[in-house]
Formats: C-alpha cells, structure tokens, sequence
C-alpha cells in the first residue's frame, strides 16, 4: 500500500465492509415484502435487517468513505493531513462505536429502523455506539480544517484547492447537522434508554432528528459532486468549465442544507403549516445548487470530448471514456439524479406528499438518489482510487465494467416498481406486501418485479467486493498513478466571494436558527405529555 | 466572476423553474386551501381512557351536518374500525396514538398523517367517491406492522 494513502484506505475498507453486508441485508428484505419464502423470513429478522441495512448503509458506509475521500483530498492536494495521530485516534472511536451499535442490532435488541423514532426504544450502546461514530467524523472534521489552516498559512491570499473548498464545505454541513443530532441522542435518548428520565416526547425527538436527517442528504451529495467537478473530467480528458461557479454551488449547499427539516415533517401535528411552507422554500431553493451543476459539469465533458476531436453538436458524447468503471459509474449516477431530483420536488410539494408520505415511493425515491447517485459514484470513485492507493491494476477490469451497469439495471427496476407501488398505496417499511388480502392485487406484480431488481442488485454488490479484494490481494503491481484533478478552464488565482467560508458559516447558522428557533420554541411552551418507551421487536 | 453565457441562460431558465415550483404551492395553498396537516394539541398518551373522546373513539354527526372522526391508533389496530362517514362532505379526522408511532393514510386520497402519542394530528378530508377504502399504518410500529389495517367506509348519501 502506499504509506501516504494507509489512513484513506483503512476509513474506505471500513466502509466496504459494511457496504457488503448491508447489501446481503437489503436482499434479504425486497425478498421478503414480495412474500418468497426463504428459510428463516420472519418478521424480526426482516425488521433487524432494515435497520442493520439504513444503519450500515447510510450512515457507516457513507461516513468513512467519506472521511477516507477527506484524507486522501488532503494527502493529494495540499501535501499534508495535520494531525495525524487525532486522525487515527477518531477512527478507532469511530469503529469502536460502529461495532458496539451494529452488535446490538445484529443482536435483535435495536430494531427501532435508522430513524430510530421514539418511543420506540433501542439498547442503550445502540445511541452510545453512534454518538461515538458521529464524534469520531467530528474530529475528521477538525483535522481536515487544520491541514487546511497549515497550507493556507504558507499562501496567503491562494483559494484553496477546489477539492478541499468541496470537503470544507461538506465539513461546515455535517457540524450545522449533527448539532441537531447531538441534542436529540446526547440530550434526549441517551438518559432516556438509560432509564435516567421515564418521557421523551416524539415531536420534539423527530424535529431534532430531521434538523440532521435532510443535510445528511447533503453531507452524502457534496462529496459526490466533489469527484464529478473535479475528478471526473480529468478522467475524461476535459477541464472544469467554471471553478467559481463550483465555489459558488458549495456555498449554497452551506447555507440551504439545514433550514429545510419540516419537508419530513409535513403530516407531524404540533408544527404550524406557516413554517412548513418556509422549509417549502428553502427546500426548493435547494434544487438550484444542483442544476447549476448539472450544467457546469456536462459542460467540462463536453470539452472532454471536443479536446478528443469532437466537431459536431453530440459527437462529444461517444467519445468519452465509457470503458473506465468510474467515468461509467457516475455517467449512471447522474442519470439516475435526473428522475431523482424531479422525484425530489414531487415530495416537498405538501399537496402532492399526502399521496407519498411514508409509501413505497419514498424508498423508490431515496434508491436512486442515495442508493444510486451517491453510492454507484463512490463504487466508482473506489476504481478511480484502488490503483492509486494500493500500487495494483483493477482485477478483472470486466467485471469492473459490468458491476455499475448491473446495478443500474438492478436499481432502476427496483426504484420503479416502488414508486408505482407507492402511488397504489403500498406502505413502506412492511415485512410482507399482503396486507390487507384483497387490496393486495393493487400491488401484484410491482413486489416481484422489485425482489428481482434487488436481486441483481445483490449481484452487483457480490461484484464490487470481488474486485476489491482481488485488486488488492491479486492485482498485479504497478508504479502507483498520482491523484489528479481537473484545471479550471479560467484558473483562480485569488481568493473571491466563495472562499470566505467564515462568513458564510455564520449566515448558515443564522438561517438555521430563523428556520428552528420559533417553532422549537413553540413546542417547548406546550404541556407535553412525553412518552414512556417501548420495545415492540 | 466571468460567467459563460450559456451558463448564465441556464442559471436563470433554472431560477424560474424553482420560482415556477414555489409559486404552484403557494397558489394552490392560498386559493384552494391545501395546506399540510398542522394542528397543536397534546394529550396524555398513558391516559387516553380519561378523556371521553380517546376512551370510545367515533364517527360523530354535528348538528349542523359536520362530520367528526376521532381515531386511536395502538399496536396493531385503529378504532373504530370500520369507519362509516358520508360522501362529498368535509370530514376532519382527529387522529392519535396509544402507544408509539402509528401513520394514519387512507390509500389512494390524500388523507394521510402521523399518528403521534402525546398529539392530535387534526385534518379535513372530502371524499368524493363512495366505497370501501383500506387504511394503511405506514410508519413501522412493531413486528406487525405490516398487519396493522383498518377499513373506511365512505357512504352515498341518501338524497
């Protein structure tokens, strides 16, 4: 391995490792809701295996990737990570507390889903375990700042890299965010499952919890749109098309990620439908960002394409590198974000969220946005970033080929039956879709039809881990390729509007506490009841 | 900031989507009245056999033609079930929960809202077409929670 890359590559094993089994998790449960008998379906082990899978998946997966993706920026572009010793020290917590919370999952004691919504009410190591995760990704965030501070210091004036600016603003998202969580876990759930208060009232639990649940979408999203403005077209052959606009797109993700939480909430009593509309707002608002980089980072391919020889108005488009796992891996993520993002603003419409609110559409929804745009370009950038971390070509490229195409396959007839379930009416979250005898003609077919995208899903999943591992215990060596990133096609000499990342930061917290302060307050003025726990798993 | 023109077209053909978006929820909110569920009023939720609305939860016909349902929902039941009340007229649902979280959707309309221990989700639904509708729990509640259905029973008036 190449000593540079050895904390980037520990946070992205970790990752994989949990990547694969949630994936045997998901299988298990598109089997299950369209009623194949497999040894063993029951529903505990159904209802373990969603939250071992939401756990697992959204939120180990994602998060030491995406620390992994931190260092190795850092390591790649600045020279350095501050820190070190912090850096190991928050991984080990960090993997310290995935096990003690994925033990009392696997264990059948934390069945409360990843929403884990009270008064539904886990082992206490289940909060424990994921405070320290969360704690851990705090420290990254500490470090990543400092290796930053250190390189500014020694260049005044100079922006920073366009992947650290990315990182940096990722960074600022997941504090604004996991301070909501801290409250919640820290102040709510912990004494509760302890025993150390009988009451936690659920609304106030569940606004804390989507004060963090939606810029999580974005602390997922903004590494993502890192490796498409920079990464990708390098591989492509092109340049950036704009860097400041990329700046600017990064910021907005900093001011409007938070302030958007009721867009969850629009069926919870107890919050008033005047701030729901301004989450509505500021919900919508948050599209921008991402068409302007549907625009910027098309854009830079297409002058991959013309730097290839391309003439003609779409001649561009064959001519970029379809046979490179990543450049094909985020080819389909980003097509996948187009029905994705407009899937996006169906359900922040409340009008139209009444027909979706809590049915098979919303899992249909988040597969391909979650599911498919962030994770299909992570498995991708893990291509991009095995040979360079490990000194080894990808064993067997083939199959490295044919492993996003299976899961684009696999997702786009899973995500679809779901959505059109939905639409019928199928809850999500149900072990078995035969609710309800008659009215389950309504779904006939759309289960199934989901049960074998999953499966090809699966397959998927099988294929990526086979090449992880056979690249790094087989693959044959090779002088390691640097990591490398786009020119901007007008490259920044200083630093502008989008780099005051102070300021900005303190406008984000302004917004947050405009979107919160007011109907927290309203809550807490109330005579609430709370409610004691209870462990229906 | 240099700006490509072609982006900068973009940029604003993308503003007036999001606008376009907004000011669709905000006239459909404004002239037709459709706004999310937002009612504030708690209850204790260990207690509902104390308040004589959550102890016989009921269909109840005003006096001047309005239609009142008030709903408990527990692991893994809604009462009263059935739910009789009559077409195309406004019925507000009262909807709370005994135990942990519960939703409340009557699929294929727009009835659909949480059930919350500690709250009232209170909202008014009109139901056009007369039949038999199924209601789903969708939000997990337990081992079975895929069992957890009710019916409604949406009634033609007689003229």
């Amino acid at each position: 391995m190449n000593g540079r890359h050895t904390l980037a590559g520990a946070h992205i094993g970790v990752a994989i490792a949990a990547f694969g089994l949630a994936s045997a998790m998901g299988v298990l449960q598109a089997l299950s809701v369209a009623g194949v008998a497999f040894p063993q379906r029951s529903e505990s082990l159904y209802y373990l295996s969603v939250t071992a899978h939401g756990v697992l998946m959204a939120l180990v997966f994602t998060t030491f990737f995406i620390m992994g993706l931190g260092y190795l920026l850092a390591q790649s572009t600045l020279g350095r990570i501050t820190g070190r010793g912090s850096a190991w020290f928050a991984f080990w917590l960090a993997v310290a507390g995935t096990l003690a919370a994925a033990a009392t999952i696997l264990l059948g004691k934390s069945s409360v889903l990843y929403t884990f919504y009270p008064p539904l009410q886990a082992h206490p190591l289940f909060y424990i375990g994921a405070t320290l995760l969360v704690v851990g990704s705090w420290i990254w965030g500490g470090v990543m700042i400092a290796s930053c501070r250190s390189w500014q210091r020694e260049r005044p004036g100079v922006p920073l890299p366009l992947p650290m600016h990315g990182m940096i603003a990722t960074i600022v998202v997941w504090y604004l965010a996991t301070f909501g969580l801290a409250v919640e876990v820290v102040g709510m759930l912990i004494p509760w499952s302890l025993g150390l208060v009988q009451k936690v009232d659920p609304v106030l639990a569940r606004t804390f919890f989507w004060w963090f649940g939606h810029p999580l979408v974005y602390f997922w999203l903004m590494p993502a749109y890192v490796l498409w403005y920079t990464a990708l077209p390098r591989v492509a052959g092109g340049r950036l098309f704009s860097d400041p606009l990329a700046r600017m797109v990064f910021i907005l993700f900093v001011l409007l990620s938070t302030p958007v939480g009721f867009h969850h909430q629009f069926a919870d009593p107890g919050i008033s439908s005047g701030w729901k509309l301004v989450h509505t707002f500021t919900t919508y608002a948050i599209l921008y960002p991402s068409l302007v980089t549907a625009f910027t980072v098309i854009a830079s391919l297409e002058v991959a394409g013309r730097l290839r020889g391309a003439k003609g108005l779409l001649d561009w488009v064959p001519r970029l590198p379809w046979k490179d796992p990543f450049f094909l891996s985020v080819a389909l993520a980003m097509v996948s974000f187009t029905f994705g993002g407009f899937g996006g603003a169906i359900n922040a419409a409340y009008a139209m969220n009444s027909m979706v609110h809590n049915t098979a559409w919303i899992q249909g929804h988040f597969h391909i946005t979650l599911g498919t745009t962030v994770a299909l370009t992570f498995l991708g950038a893990t291509y991009w970033m095995l040979p360079r971390i490990l000194g080894r070509e990808l064993r067997p490229l083939w199959l490295a080929r044919l492993q996003p195409v299976l899961w684009f396959a696999g997702m786009s007839l899973f995500s679809t039956s779901y959505h059109l379930a939905g639409l019928r009416g199928l809850p999500r979250r149900v072990y078995s879709a035969a609710l309800a005898g008659e009215l389950r003609e309504q779904w006939r077919g759309l289960t199934e039809l989901a049960a074998v995208g999953g499966s090809i899903l699966f397959l998927s999943s099988l294929s990526f881990v086979v090449v992880v591992l056979a690249t790094w215990l087989r693959g044959s060596r090779i002088p390691a390729p640097p990591f490398e990133f786009a020119v901007p096609l007008r490259p920044v000499t200083s630093r502008g509007i989008w780099d005051l990342f102070g300021t900005w930061s303190v406008v984000a917290v302004v917004l947050v506490l405009a979107a919160y302060a007011w109907p927290i307050a309203h809550l807490l003025v109330q005579q609430r009841f709370g409610s004691p726990a209870f462990q229906p798993f | 900031m240099h700006v490509d023109l072609y982006e900068k077209v973009w940029m604003w053909a993308a503003s007036g989507i999001v606008a376009l978006f907004l000011a669709t929820i905000v006239m459909t909110g404004w002239v037709q009245a459709i706004q999310p569920p937002s009612h504030m009023e708690t209850v204790d939720p260990t207690k509902l056999g104390e308040y004589a609305e959550w102890a016989d939860p009921k269909v109840v016909i005003g006096p001047e033609g309005s239609v009142r349902v008030s709903v408990r929902a527990e692991m893994f039941s809604f009462s009263p079930d059935p739910i009789e009340v009559p077409a195309n007229r406004p019925v507000t649902f009262r909807v709370t929960s005994a135990d942990v979280l519960h939703g409340f959707h009557v699929v294929g309309t727009n009835a659909n809202a949480m059930a919350i221990p500690g709250y009232v989700s209170q909202f008014t639904v009109t139901f056009p077409r007369p039949g038999t509708y199924l209601i789903a729990c969708n939000e997990y509640c337990g081992l079975a929670h895929a069992d957890m259905v009710g019916r409604l029973i949406v009634k033609e008036e007689a003229p």
